[in-house]
């Protein structure tokens, strides 16, 4: 039998975050967004609506971009987990989705990008040649109340051009 | 904005998942993807005892065909089915519906059986199990059943499934030859709530339309082969028979027009491509 968390009690989480082993403790009503900022202080992740609208929260688990929002702590145990921290190299040297938001001013109060940016690094490794439209598309699921879309889809569309072009001269792309 | 207290199991087989249910039905919940009941328990419009977290449990992560249909098991995401290669010529209604189901980042968690059992009266992946004339297999420690997509769901949010049971399964008939399908759907932004969908399915001799977002359920009509002023008629006391009411986001004139119109096109487009 599989053991029953209680509700009152902290249960220790184990995760692989960024490529790392980490670990905390949470009851099982805590979500992952919550886990990630103020168990694992990785606070880039960013927490906006808390019922899976606005994207703000949106981090990678097992590769996939998900809510963390929708996603309970104890759910989290065992996966891998990768946020925004996870994007630069070890030297703070910018990936080339981070670049290309720089570069193409994609970004103005910055609360949205975080989980845009974890969206597009598991979008764009499913969808290397992205059409405008299909980009717009999963673009619908954050919002950006600064309405900077148009310097966000500029620079995605940047982005997975230097990676697929990347990808054919070096093979390993790290987005 | 954050759950109420409640216990967590994650069961390792469907069977320990559903005795932990049938011991505390009247206030267990089984949460699977998550992504309608997280947002209903961090807005505390649930508030369960216990969460059986069904979602990782392997026996029910299988898209499949059996019987002549496609068989969704429970713990299967949206993005699984939605990217299944082949789901075009298996099932090309599911292929039209799924990219207007939620977001991307939803469909990589939300599961098929999980939106069938939240019986969102906008939801498309009900709609499309009633248009397709699909089913639900469900099971309880007592027993198994099949109950038909029209038979399932009762109003909005709620089903014939009992507070033990669990949704194993949904089937989706597989499209046979002959057949043409097609959806439409109009909502405010790409991913939101459906202010009215609709789901049409044409064969050599008869025609059906589902409509979501209207009712407070999807609910589907058949007809012979119509055309022209008549099936305009026909869509029209349709519109009518779905009792549309104003809300926030429409009023009942505007879903009465969409039934006509989005009707119309998607039952064309399912009659043209039959033979495809």
């Amino acid at each position: 039998m599989s053991k029953r968390l209680s509700p009152d009690a902290q249960h220790r989480i184990s995760l692989v975050l960024n490529g790392r082993a980490a670990h905390g403790r949470a009851e099982p009503r805590m979500l992952l967004s919550d886990f990630l900022r103020h168990v694992l202080g990785a606070t880039g992740t960013h927490v906006g609506c808390e019922h899976g609208v606005c994207g703000a929260c949106t981090v990678r688990v097992d590769g996939l971009a998900v809510r963390s929002c929708l996603m309970l702590a104890v759910q989290a145990e065992g996966r891998c987990v990768d946020t925004v921290e996870g994007l630069a190299g070890e030297d703070g040297t910018l990936g080339a989705l981070q670049l290309a938001f720089r570069h193409h001013h994609a970004l103005q109060c910055g609360f949205c990008t975080a989980g845009i940016l974890m969206s597009l690094a598991d979008w764009l490794t499913r969808t290397p040649k992205p059409d405008e439209r299909a980009l717009r598309e999963m673009l619908s699921g954050h919002l950006c109340r600064c309405t900077g879309y148009t310097g966000i889809v500029r620079a995605a569309l940047a982005a997975a051009a230097e990676i697929s072009g990347r990808k054919t001269a070096e093979e390993a792309p790290h987005v | 904005m954050k759950p109420p207290p409640f216990a967590y199991l994650r069961p390792e087989t469907p069977e320990e998942a559903l005795a932990a249910l049938a011991s505390e039905a009247d206030s267990a919940l089984l949460l699977a993807g998550g992504q309608s009941l997280m947002a209903m328990l961090n807005m505390r419009l649930a508030q369960p005892s216990l969460l059986i977290d069904i979602g990782s449990l392997g026996a029910l992560s299988y898209v499949r065909i059996s019987g002549g249909a496609l068989a969704v098991g429970a713990a299967s995401t949206q993005s699984a089915l939605e990217h299944r290669s082949g789901l075009v010529g298996e099932a090309p209604l599911l292929a039209q519906a799924l990219p207007h189901l939620g977001h991307y980042q939803t469909r990589n968690r939300g599961t098929v059986c999980g939106s069938i059992a939240h019986a969102d009266p906008s939801g498309e992946l009900p709609l499309c199990l009633v248009a397709l004339k699909g089913e639900v297999a469900l099971r309880s420690v007592r027993e198994r059943r099949i109950v038909q997509a029209e038979q399932f769901f009762l109003g909005a949010l709620s089903t014939t499934r009992r507070p033990d049971e669990m949704i194993e399964e949904a089937r989706f008939p597989l499209r046979r030859k002959g057949e043409g399908h097609a959806f439409r759907e109009l909502s405010m932004r790409q991913g939101d709530f459906a202010i009215c969908a609709v789901a049409a399915s044409a064969t050599a001799d008869g025609l059906r339309l589902a409509v979501g977002g209207v009712a407070d359920r999807p609910v589907a009509r058949d007809w012979p082969l119509l055309e022209g002023g008549t099936l305009d008629d026909a869509l029209s006391d349709f519109a009518w028979d779905l009792e549309a009411r104003d809300d926030m986001h429409a009023s009942a004139r505007y879903r009465r027009m969409l039934v006509r119109k989005l009707g119309r096109a998607a039952l064309e487009e399912a009659m043209s491509c039959r033979n495809g």
